[in-house]
């Protein structure tokens, strides 16, 4: 296995997500509190959250299915979700749950049957399950000065590990 | 030799909050700080652990809870059923509980709901998500409440204990000032007089 390109691979999807601003400085916090005492902390809350999100999406899409929609609901969902993301960092995520919100506020969801119709909630969401990847970095072999740099050679290559087939099949670092 | 020196347990913590990863946060927030945390997800459940309940029945006794002391209190505002702020007012309407400082937390800033709660007794308020840097604002307020209770204790009793305890910064379990720890009381006993309640140290 090729530890250095996969290393660079993971750095640089890491330095996308914060780029684009899917990711603010509390994940980085998150990972300031991992140390020898809790040495697996992210994925540990990142996994939590994941459980918290997806149960909150599921209520929100059947929210949206009812008619009348009841905004209460919704809207207390809603800012259950973006509390969550919050936690852990999700920058995009807690920004697409406020703009959702104000439709709730406006009561402005007509046409709206799923969640995906309305916002990109869902679709900024799945894509943080690539911060599962991230405690693996912490788990490979010594980096040399080359990885540290994060040197990123394309968003393409950055793609590759997202197009692999078992990508939810990764639960984590697997302890040799 | 015998060492005069009392052994330092650490301050302990009750965290409130519904939402499974700010639980995990709070928890390793309070713990990298060298706090003994517990954490509940429920104004109720916070109320049972400290030993109140709504409907008088009595406690069940777990041997593995008893003469739990808790420090201070770190409650979400936003809760399903009982939120931050009446879990606030219950701890506040209680002599038993009433000197424990509560911390409420909050992922909106609403400066209306701010000052309700610092006037309704929440000894500070922090902004979610919370930070290592807030939790050093923590053992001030425990320490405050320890020398304010130890001092309305003198009030009261007119002990012939001094003050000591105010300027020793450790939470000594040898302390004679048990008062302030606030032991769960296994049955339903609110209402206690300052005077009674006590034990003293000899």
């Amino acid at each position: 296995m090729d530890y250095t390109n996969l290393r660079r691979q993971i750095i640089s999807m890491k330095k996308s997500l914060f780029d684009q601003g899917y990711l603010d400085e509390q994940f980085n916090q998150l990972e300031e509190l991992q140390d020898d005492s809790s040495p697996n902390f992210v994925d540990e809350v990142v996994a939590l959250f994941f459980k918290d999100s997806s149960r909150l999406l599921t209520n929100i899409e059947q929210a949206l299915e009812k008619y009348p929609q009841d905004f209460y609901r919704l809207d207390s969902l809603v800012y259950q979700f973006k509390g969550s993301g919050s936690s852990i960092g999700a920058l995009r995520m807690k920004n697409e749950c406020s703009m959702f919100k104000a439709h709730c506020n406006d009561r402005d969801l007509e046409g709206y049957r799923t969640l995906d119709d309305s916002s990109s909630i869902p679709a900024s969401h799945s894509l943080l399950e690539q911060l599962h990847l991230i405690p693996w970095l912490t788990q490979m072999p010594p980096v040399t000065p080359e990885d540290k740099e994060g040197a990123c050679h394309s968003e393409a290559e950055a793609g590759d590990i997202f197009s692999c087939k078992h990508k939810h099949q990764i639960k984590g670092p697997v302890s040799t | 030799m015998a060492a005069a020196v009392a052994t330092e347990t650490p301050f302990h913590v009750l965290a409130v909050d519904d939402s499974l990863p700010d639980r995990k946060l709070i928890e390793r927030l309070l713990k990298t700080s060298s706090f003994q945390v517990t954490t509940v997800d429920s104004g109720s459940k916070a109320l049972q652990f400290l030993g109140l309940h709504d409907d008088h029945s009595p406690v069940p006794v777990h041997t593995d809870q008893l003469d739990v002391a808790v420090n201070l209190i770190i409650t979400d505002y936003c809760m399903p059923g009982m939120t931050g702020y009446d879990l606030l007012k219950k701890i506040k309407e209680s002599s038993s509980l009433r000197d424990i400082p509560v911390v409420i937390m909050s992922s909106e800033n609403i400066p209306s709901r701010i000052n309700r709660c610092l006037e309704e007794g929440a000894d500070e308020f922090f902004l979610k998500p919370v930070r290592l840097s807030d939790m050093n604002k923590l053992k001030p307020h425990i320490l405050k409440s320890r020398c304010r209770e130890h001092y309305h204790q003198e009030q009261h009793q007119q002990s012939d204990s001094n003050s000591d305890e105010c300027s020793n910064p450790t939470n000594t379990s040898s302390s004679s000032d048990s008062s302030s720890n606030r032991k769960r009381k296994a049955a339903d006993n609110e209402e206690i007089l300052p005077q009674a309640n006590r034990s003293r140290h000899s």
